[in-house]
């Protein structure tokens, strides 16, 4: 799998806690340059946790372990200092911002802006410049507008590895497939894509895929091999464990359950 | 002295009035400017137009259902603003106010009389650049006549050195169907002191709309204290404060709107954007007379928002360039 490719991130046994919870316990995960990794997971499995982690926000400061981005330690760096080196990330619910234009915010993050890359960018994400480019970003757009426009941002920015928070919620099935189209021309023009969802038809649009459960990577491999594994082991649990499926099962641990193979 | 000045342009002005006139004249344009003003809208005779530059009255242009008087007093000008019945102005009234000393006072009294049906627009800039003691008062008589429309925005430059006291008030008046705006910006430059005062009442059908934007620093003082009067049936009213203090400034906004007839609707909304030692206050009071009138508020005052900073930080901006464009934002 790449062999002859140098990761580009590289996240070694990485713990994180919050207050009351242990979010991450152990992540190790790989991502190569221009791929698409898709990392599926239940709701509450510590997906989100590692996005915000691996962005370096504020209360996600690593207990224990690293990440590397072409070979450099970035774990004690801050955001903006992340994002200068190619790093940038799309929250499931984006921010609003009052008095801010949608031109301008999708301008904000790209080195060279140009009007021309800007209507460009909201054309990949289906939405047309002529009405969205002086809307601003704030409570008057739709939650599905506002994730387009997140997307088109992130696009924009050309940025070298994209953290994509459950891009295909709150959106259409019709533009989950435009999203979809949209990773792939991201990673075909150099963007490697974390992509990170709870439907596993997502993983159709990845290279290689990752699940997590209980707050680390349990598997990491081939897409449909994965997608296959989350459908039948970890799917039919959802509902009697909600969001929280590495909690104590029958009286084993989580560590015990994840040891074992997910939620079995 | 009365000056009731014929349409004329500041280029031709330049030419024919004395050389002391012509550098007052050029210094409260170049202000104006930098205030964020468009010097060509006075080179119009179709923009009714006035340049007040201390207590001298440098300019006036009227047009057609648009009237401007203005009276020199010793530390200002009283002025009369009538727009006839039924005019519709197509560019708004552009007004410059304005002193270059450092030192000194300004008091503007104008009295505004907007007539039945019209609808007109104010575009004034308050300039200060060089301020380092320096008084601006108004106290300003509004009506809108029935069924009239008038906006009015206000935007002031007060240099770098904070050495400036603006305290303007207003009375206003909306009668039945009227409708009446105002919008006053103070986000450019150092505040100084700032203490705007304005009271509204509004008849059966009328409507006001009240904004105040303005950012704080060093040790700027800002107080904003409105009133809106729903007095008449289905008379509706908003006020909206966008303010952000830094450093040691103080930001205090006291807005109260009363319902006192069926189908009055109010609402309140006051954001407040705190940073470093500054300090943000909000009192909205409420008064409801009637059983069918209805006023709500909403207020949300701190920091910013961690998750706002940290979206425009994954963007490559610093934290401060994020803070700048979150803050300028609000207050656009």
């Amino acid at each position: 799998m790449h062999p002859a490719m140098n990761p580009l991130l590289v996240v070694q046994d990485l713990y994180v806690h919050r207050p009351g919870a242990e979010v991450l316990r152990g992540v190790n995960l790989t991502v190569y340059p221009a791929e698409v990794h898709v990392l599926l997971g239940l709701n509450g499995s510590g997906k989100s946790s590692l996005a915000y982690t691996l962005m370096g926000c504020a209360g996600y400061r690593p207990a224990q372990g690293r990440i590397l981005f072409d070979g450099e330690d970035i774990t004690a760096l801050s955001v903006s200092e992340r994002a200068q080196r190619g790093i940038t990330l799309a929250w499931q619910e984006p921010a609003r911002f009052e008095g801010l234009r949608t031109g301008d915010y999708i301008a904000l993050g790209m080195k060279e802006p140009t009007l021309a890359r800007v209507e460009a960018a909201l054309r990949a994400v289906a939405l047309a410049p002529a009405v969205y480019l002086g809307r601003p970003v704030d409570s008057t757009l739709s939650g599905g507008e506002r994730k387009r426009i997140e997307l088109a941002a992130v696009y924009a920015m050309r940025p070298r590895l994209a953290i994509l928070d459950e891009p295909d919620s709150g959106i259409d099935v019709l533009g989950v497939e435009e999203i979809a189209i949209l990773i792939r021309q991201m990673a075909a023009e150099g963007t490697a894509v974390l992509l990170i969802t709870h439907r596993d038809e997502m993983a159709d649009a990845a290279d290689r895929a990752s699940l997590m459960c209980g707050g680390t990577i349990v598997k990491t491999g081939n897409p449909d091999e994965v997608r296959a594994y989350f459908a039948q082991r970890c799917r039919p649990h959802e509902e009697t464990l909600g969001a929280q499926p590495w909690e104590p099962v029958n009286g084993d641990t989580y560590k015990e359950v994840v040891t074992r193979g997910v939620c079995e | 002295m009365k000056t009731r000045a014929a349409p004329i342009t500041p280029v031709s002005l330049l030419t024919r009035r004395d050389p002391a006139w012509a550098r007052d004249f050029e210094a409260i344009l170049k202000a104006y400017e930098a205030a964020g003003g468009k010097v060509s809208a006075f080179q119009s005779d179709q923009i009714a137009s006035a340049v007040i530059s201390a207590n001298r009255v440098l300019f006036v242009n009227e047009i057609p259902g648009v009237h401007i008087e203005a009276e020199e007093t010793p530390t200002g000008i009283r002025a009369h603003i009538r727009v006839d019945p039924g005019t519709r102005v197509n560019y708004p009234v552009h007004l410059c106010f304005g002193m270059i000393p450092r030192e000194g006072i300004q008091e503007i009294l104008p009295v505004f009389d907007i007539g039945e049906g019209a609808e007109v627009g104010f575009l004034a800039h308050c300039t200060f650049p060089n301020a380092v003691n320096l008084q601006h008062i108004m106290d300003a008589t509004v009506r809108v006549g029935p069924g009239a429309t008038m906006r009015y925005t206000e935007a002031h430059y007060h240099g770098p050195y904070g050495g400036v006291q603006v305290l303007p008030t207003s009375h206003v008046v909306v009668e039945e169907g009227g409708r009446f705006e105002n919008e006053f910006n103070l986000t450019h430059g150092r505040v100084g002191r700032m203490d705007i005062r304005m009271e509204v009442d509004v008849g059966a059908r009328g409507v006001a709309e009240l904004t105040v934007k303005a950012y704080g620093m060093g040790d700027d003082h800002i107080r904003a204290e409105e009133t809106i009067r729903l007095n008449g049936p289905e008379a509706r009213g908003l006020t909206k404060t966008r303010i952000a203090v830094r450093d040691r400034a103080v930001g205090e906004v006291y807005t109260t709107t009363e319902g006192n007839a069926p189908g009055a609707r109010g609402h309140m909304d006051c954001t407040e954007i705190v940073r470093d030692q500054a300090v943000a206050r909000n009192t909205p009071v409420v008064i409801v007379r009637n059983d069918q009138a209805r006023v709500t508020h909403e207020a949300a005052i701190g920091s910013v928002s961690r998750k706002e900073l940290e979206t425009l930080m994954a963007r490559g901006l610093s934290e401060d360039e994020a803070v700048d464009i979150i803050i300028r934002g609000m207050l656009a």
